[in-house]
């Protein structure tokens, strides 16, 4: 395994974009840093700029207005940088799909790695989801 | 205890087209289009009545607005409907200079329904992208 | 205690080409105007309610916003309950009072923990959020989910509060108690945080009435308006607890407005618990005739609106939906102008926005409009200005 791949495995910088999403994923994301769940001793920390981030964690639904960014934040990440659709609107759009505001889910904007669903999804879920990221990079 | 549906009867008698109290805190008032920014500013302004909202329809008729206001101190929503007959290019005088806090919905109304709000300060688009197609307007019916 | 916490980025997700929710035009350290840009959540949420049949309606609107997603159903049912003149069964009434109050308490810690890391006092983000979990839980024992709790429904409730788990819904707030007083204490006796926030985005009770607003922004402001009171619903009028009226209308009146509303709301789900009757807790309704109707309810961040028009169908055919957020954040073209570049995001925040909104926010030159820093850097020198404060102070955290 290559020496940026060890790096993403040991310790993943997470870089979180909202799409249009309800507000409960991020949240939950954010809960994840809180004393109860805590992920920082697990090597994960939100990073402030795509620049230096691993992976895009993508909520919500891609509406107009934010398509093109997501798609520019994507090209901006320096790769090798997984993309993890978090919460069930970032999977399928689910109730979304038939908005008028709408034009695609986010897996045509961007390559998804990994799909957590959930509405929103336990922040449990979201730990099993990036470990199960994890395990199947080092199978690489 | 005054009573505030009382005074806008009474002020705008030979205007109010239609009374109707379906609860002792629910009132629906029905105006001319050109008559609602008068009845708007004695609402907001004499009465003290805080503006909540307006909601723009599409119905056969054409697009009813209806303007939402409460009477805190009672707790009665008195909403001033109004019907704008004309479809392929409804307007409506803008209140927004007469309450500053109803200029985002007149935007709202403009760009999902096509009703064009004269006199407005600011019209542009408030949810949809700046190049979204105009002449097609998500709340009506026909989309 | 020595040792500070950095979390590099906060709660924000700038989406950081063209961040452009708030635009800050300044001259120098100040802001001369601002322009504020929306549209990033939009997902036609009224369109999509004329497509689906009233019952799904509840699931839908739950989603407007996850922080307070009790009250949009609340608002909705209630006013599809104006329309169809439905009596709601006691006990779903003091259910539905239970889980709006108990959102409140999480909304408002959740509100107080962002504004701490604003400020630079991660230490109340962490602790603000560690006890919002307890409240969490509870929500998790009766519906089964710690958000989107699904728990309204046109006519009544969809689940019912076991006696068993009473007991521990009472020990949750018996913790909370002690936590909410020693925030109280943290928060009105904290030199620093008064020196930082008092006297900070102003929004007058003039100002105030004008442009509408809501909720904490109104009360905070002097302006006595809260729907549990003014147009009673659920079980608002069977007990007994205060509006919460501050008049500085300055950011630390507004914390203060949220931390005492919170101990209020301990206070009205204590009684609730207590005088809930037992009985049904749905009128199982299964058709809606034509009319209209209208339901608001106090959301956390203020009177959330709903106004639901049906021709007999299944389905409505006009839903109106308006969020409290959407006429406070509109006054901030009036209370973060004036305001140092350094206030601004506290400036912003006040309000207590649906946070996904806040952080894009970009500061730019009045007359070249040439970038000068995006929201994280904005939050940067709130903490900044924190910390010269607290060294004026001569504080330890």
């Amino acid at each position: 395994m290559n020496l940026r791949f060890k790096a993403l495995t040991k310790s993943i910088w997470v870089f979180h974009a909202a799409c249009s999403p309800c507000n409960n994923c991020d949240i939950e994301i954010l809960d994840l840093l809180t004393p109860r769940f805590d992920v920082e001793r697990l090597g994960m920390i939100l990073a402030g700029s795509i620049r230096h981030a691993d992976a895009l964690l993508v909520t919500g639904v891609p509406n107009y207005k934010t398509k093109e960014r997501l798609k520019k934040l994507y090209s901006q990440a320096p790769k090798p940088c997984v993309v993890v659709a978090v919460g069930s609107c970032a999977c399928g759009r689910v109730m979304f799909k038939d908005s008028y505001n709408s034009p695609c889910p986010v897996d045509e904007v961007v390559p998804v790695d990994v799909y957590i669903p959930g509405c929103p999804p336990k922040p449990e879920a979201m730990i099993a989801g990036v470990a199960k990221l994890i395990k199947k990079l080092k199978g690489k | 205890m005054e009573n505030v549906v009382e005074k806008i009867e009474g002020k705008f008698s030979d205007k109010i087209l239609k009374s109707y109290e379906k609860s002792a805190v629910r009132i629906y008032l029905d105006f001319k289009p050109e008559d609602i920014p008068e009845v708007a500013q004695f609402v907001f302004k004499d009465l003290g009545c805080r503006f909540i909202i307006a909601s723009g329809t599409d119905t056969p008729a054409g697009i009813e607005i209806l303007y939402h206001f409460s009477y805190d101190q009672q707790g009665k929503v008195i909403s001033l409907r109004t019907l704008i007959t004309d479809k392929k290019n409804p307007q409506m005088a803008s209140i927004a200079k007469i309450i500053k806090g109803a200029e985002w919905i007149e935007r709202e109304i403009w760009e999902l329904l096509g009703v064009n709000f004269i006199g407005h300060p600011d019209l542009r688009h408030l949810l949809l992208i700046d190049d979204w197609p105009a002449g097609k307007y998500p709340l009506r019916k026909d989309q | 205690m020595s040792h500070k916490v950095v979390i590099p980025i906060g709660p924000y997700h700038p989406l950081q080409e063209e961040p452009e929710f708030f635009r800050l035009y300044v001259e120098g350290e100040k802001v001369v105007d601002i322009d504020i840009v929306i549209g990033y959540m939009h997902r036609g949420i009224e369109e999509l309610s004329e497509h689906k049949h009233f019952d799904q309606v509840a699931f839908l609107v739950e989603r407007i916003c996850g922080i307070c997603s009790t009250s949009h159903p609340f608002a909705y049912v209630n006013a599809m309950e104006d329309l169809a003149q439905i009596k709601v069964p006691e006990r779903a009434l003091y259910i539905r009072t239970i889980i709006a109050e108990m959102e409140r308490i999480h909304s408002h810690l959740l509100w107080l923990g962002l504004a701490g890391h604003f400020i630079g006092y991660n230490t109340v983000w962490m602790w603000a959020w560690r006890y919002r979990e307890p409240v969490l839980d509870c929500f998790e024992i009766i519906s089964g989910n710690r958000n989107h709790y699904a728990m309204m429904k046109v006519g009544g409730v969809r689940k019912d509060i076991k006696d068993e788990d009473i007991p521990t819904l009472q020990k949750a707030l018996d913790e909370l108690t002690p936590a909410l007083d020693m925030f109280k204490g943290a928060v009105m006796d904290d030199p620093v945080i008064q020196a930082r926030l008092k006297g900070v985005g102003i929004l007058t009770k003039q100002q105030a009435i004008d442009w509408c607003v809501v909720g904490p922004t109104a009360r905070a402001s002097g302006v006595n308006i809260d729907v549990r009171k003014d147009d009673p619903y659920g079980a608002y009028d069977r007990v007994s607890w205060n509006v919460i009226i501050e008049t500085a209308g300055d950011v630390f009146a507004k914390t203060v407005v949220r931390i005492l509303e919170m101990q209020e709301s301990v206070s009205i789900i204590r009684q609730c618990l207590d005088k809930m009757p037992k009985g049904e807790i749905d009128a199982n309704i299964k058709d809606i005739p034509p009319g209209e109707g209208i339901g608001h309810v106090e959301a956390p961040r203020g009177e959330c609106f709903h106004y639901v028009k049906s021709d007999g169908t299944n389905s409505p055919v006009r839903h109106k939906i308006r969020a409290p957020s959407y006429v406070n954040v509109a006054s901030n073209k009036v209370a973060a102008v004036g305001q140092t570049i350094s206030d601004a995001t506290i400036t912003l925040a006040a309000v207590d926005p649906c946070y996904c909104c806040t952080e894009r926010v970009a500061v730019l030159e009045r007359d070249s409009d040439r970038r000068l820093m995006n929201g994280w850097d904005l939050i940067k020198l709130s903490q900044e200005k924190t910390e010269k404060l607290r060294l004026s102070f001569r504080c330890r955290t």
